[in-house]
């Protein structure tokens, strides 16, 4: 089952996005931000927080002076580690209580600094690649079923809840738990801490969190006889402190989008493309499949009109990710299966679309999303429309499937709700398992036609972004009808050029790691 | 004389009704006579388990037929709607010309820390919903669509500030009630500040319906599939009416 398509304009899109990701590159390399400094000092071993819950890294990071900060945080922490012969994490509660103050080690040589902060990042990086291994045991011991891989979310708000919920659903055939965050996280500039029992539509990201839910589908994998994955979510304003945690803490997977935040949370873009590429590093690091957002575009605007836009901006997301050192197989690229019901053969065109992104990206393990938008409080119809998604999934080799519940548009699905989504999926996609490899497309039949024209299409659009440069097309409202300007939004004051002499000790680890991986 | 009505199956009055939930036990057989007898007293009779399966590890499953021996008279039910006046696009923007004279200031928001802007988004943005376009397309409106997790402080000073004629204030996320909590503050600060008599305050969600948002002090509350063009309506002549009642 192969559409035909004109692999040179396949071409000229990736050097499009090339040239659309070249001056944003250059604009991040002399970058950092509060958050990228905050995750260094995680890395190194900061953890914790303050008597009023301000967690110590950001404490620490607020306390430099601008000429401090734009050096980077490691070296001014490293400092304070050179003169006391503190661990981090004893330094850091030293500094969050006033004990102690990084400004009192100004003068504290560079290079015994850099020397003690090396150790840790050694110590730092061993224990990712600890974490990673240990996963790579597990897949081998614990075989996954066969992609799509059937991906549910838990959103109690409670976490002991999402773990009951987490291993039912493991339990029920699920392969990959997310826990959705609470809505309103991905705008709090800072990681809150410890288990959390309340939350508005999910759950907090923490660290304390996520190996509470690690520790039960791993016991629940080693039960059932396969490895059961962990997602959470890092778009928002901490991306890289997300992608920290969830190193550490053995996540599989983690939603990240060069663009998602900037468009629908109006978060500043230069705080967003400085802060995606250093997650970035630390996911292909940790061996974490990234899940791009591209669904997003969508749920907010017509399905059939906006396919271009969702190609374009896997493009775009794919040479993001390369240039953090990604392999493909790390890039989990998102569709979503929105058209309206109504639509006469809008059947036919998510099967376009998604059999072109399986062509287009066939290293990339897709993230295909679940109908949203036209689901009503009419539960069979809304089972009837996920059982298609569960089709066009199938026979288009999708390889991560967010099940559809339901009961979408009504409630946080119940324990049972997910119980029949998982049956519907796993019934469609058993009875329909070879089906794409079956049939063959009418050569010039709507599909391939419409395959073409989303290709043809997206190319134009990405020709206009190439043309402005990124930051002012998405100025320009090219993407979802959205315009947000280069200097506004949320997190913009925490985003600062980087001073000659500028130390990110972790960067610099893992660049020099992909060199020699030669990535 | 009442009007009575019970479920219909495939008779008239059989009471049918059908249902499923999920027990914290593992499934046996009884587990399925659990269920039954559970059914039972709920009030039903003739409780039919058709299927009783485990789920997860300690769940089970249940799908169930009964009949109902309640009743209701529907002739006691008296639920006004706010989608009551059918108009077009040209329509709404002749009735403001004629009898406001001015184009009418709209702000929507998703208010508290609700991040889901498809509801609002689908109301305001000038593509609109379902081919019926959205309230940015017409002459005679001005909105400002403010985005999500706008705080309620924030939607009320805007109002202040802009001479906002309706609020449109949106809520999918309602877990533990945050939505009804959202809605209220709001309606209750726009009191406070002496703002509610002179704008027509509105809510929108898959879960609202114009009997709560009446109850919560609303003009109006627009549920699952409303068309902008109803909310449309809605605000144009609710503010024709205040005009008029003004003279």
């Amino acid at each position: 089952m192969e559409l035909r398509i004109d692999r040179g304009a396949v071409e000229r899109c990736r050097e499009l996005a090339r040239a659309i990701a070249a001056p944003v590159s250059e604009f991040i390399a002399a970058h950092s931000t509060v958050s990228v400094e905050r995750s260094v000092l995680r890395l190194l071993g900061v953890d914790g927080v303050s008597t009023d819950d301000v967690p110590v890294p950001n404490l620490i990071v607020e306390a430099l002076s601008p000429e401090e900060r734009a050096r980077g945080a490691a070296l001014a922490f490293g400092r304070g580690l050179a003169e006391t012969g503190l661990e981090p994490q004893a330094l850091g509660e030293a500094l969050a209580s006033g004990e102690l103050s990084l400004s009192a080690f100004a003068r504290v040589p560079e290079e015994p600094a850099r020397r003690v902060v090396a150790a840790f990042v050694e110590r730092s990086l061993a224990r990712i690649r600890a974490r990673r291994e240990e996963r790579a045991e597990k897949l081998t011991r614990l075989p996954q079923l066969p992609p799509p891989l059937l991906y549910v979310i838990v959103a109690s708000g409670n976490i002991y809840e999402d773990r009951t919920a987490a291993v039912a659903a493991a339990e029920a055939g699920a392969q990959i738990v997310a826990v959705i965050r609470s809505t309103g996280q991905s705008l709090l500039d800072f990681v809150p801490f410890g288990p959390t029992t309340e939350g508005f539509g999910g759950t907090y990201a923490t660290q304390a969190n996520f190996k509470i839910v690690r520790e039960a589908l791993d016991a629940a994998s080693e039960r059932l006889g396969r490895y059961v994955m962990l997602t959470n979510y890092a778009s928002g304003l901490c991306m890289p402190e997300i992608a920290t945690m969830a190193a550490i803490e053995r996540l599989d997977m983690l939603l990240n989008d060069s663009m998602y935040g900037i468009l629908f949370r109006d978060i500043n873009m230069k705080r967003t493309f400085v802060d995606q590429h250093f997650s970035r590093m630390l996911n292909a690091y940790s061996g974490i499949v990234i899940n791009t957002g591209e669904d997003n575009y969508l749920t907010t605007a017509d399905a059939v009109e906006q396919a271009p836009a969702v190609l374009a901006s896997q493009f775009i997301n794919e040479e993001f990710a390369h240039r953090a050192g990604m392999p493909d197989r790390q890039i989990g690229l998102g569709d979503a299966y929105e058209i309206d019901p109504d639509l006469e053969d809008g059947f036919l065109f998510q099967v376009a679309q998604a059999q072109l992104a399986r062509q287009i990206f066939p290293g990339a393990p897709l993230k295909y999303m679940p109908p949203t938008k036209h689901m009503t409080g009419d539960i069979f119809k809304g089972h009837l429309i996920d059982a298609l998604f569960n089709l066009t999934s199938v026979m288009t080799h999708q390889t991560i499937h967010l099940c559809g519940m339901l009961t979408e548009a009504i409630h946080t699905p119940f324990l049972g709700d997910r119980a029949l989504s998982l049956e519907n999926a796993r019934y469609v996609m058993n009875t329909a398992r070879h089906f794409g490899d079956e049939i063959a497309f009418k050569p010039e039949g709507k599909i391939e036609q419409r395959a073409r024209g989303v290709l043809t299409d997206a190319e134009r659009l990405l020709g206009r972004v190439a043309e402005r440069g990124l930051m002012q097309a998405i100025e320009a409202a090219v993407f979802a009808d959205v315009s947000r300007p280069p200097d506004g939004g949320r997190g913009f004051d925490g985003v600062f050029p980087r001073a000659a002499g500028y130390w990110n000790p972790f960067e610099e680890a893992l660049r020099m790691e992909r060199g020699s991986r030669g990535g | 004389m009442g009007n009575l009505v019970k479920p219909y199956g495939d008779t008239v009055n059989d009471g049918k009704v059908q249902m499923s939930f999920t027990l914290p036990i593992p499934w046996s057989e009884a587990a399925d006579e659990a269920a039954r007898r559970l059914v039972g007293k709920m009030g039903f009779t003739g409780v039919q388990i058709v299927e009783g399966r485990p789920i997860a590890d300690g769940f089970s499953f249940f799908v169930a037929y009964a009949a109902t021996p309640q009743a209701i008279d529907t002739s006691t039910i008296s639920v006004t709607s706010a989608k009551t006046h059918a108009m077009s696009m040209d329509e709404i923007d002749d009735l403001i010309r004629e009898r406001v004279g001015r184009k009418l200031r709209i702000a929507g928001a998703c208010i508290g820390t609700d991040a889901h802007t498809v509801g609002i988004d689908a109301i305001l943005n000038m593509k609109g919903y379902k081919g019926d376009y959205g309230l940015e397309r017409y002459r005679m409106f001005e909105t400002f669509n403010l985005g999500s997790q706008v705080s309620v402080e924030e939607f009320v000073r805007f109002a202040k500030e802009k001479k906002i004629d309706a609020l449109l204030a949106s809520q999918v996320v309602t877990q533990k009630g945050s939505d009804v909590k959202n809605f209220t503050a709001l309606a209750e600060l726009l009191e406070a500040e002496g703002l509610r008599d002179e704008i027509v305050l509105c809510c929108g969600g898959p879960r609202v319906t114009n009997l709560m948002a009446t109850e919560l002090g609303y003009d109006a509350g627009f549920g699952r599939g409303t068309l902008p063009s109803e909310v449309a309506a809605f605000i144009a002549t609710r503010m024709a009416q205040k005009i008029a009642s003004a003279r």
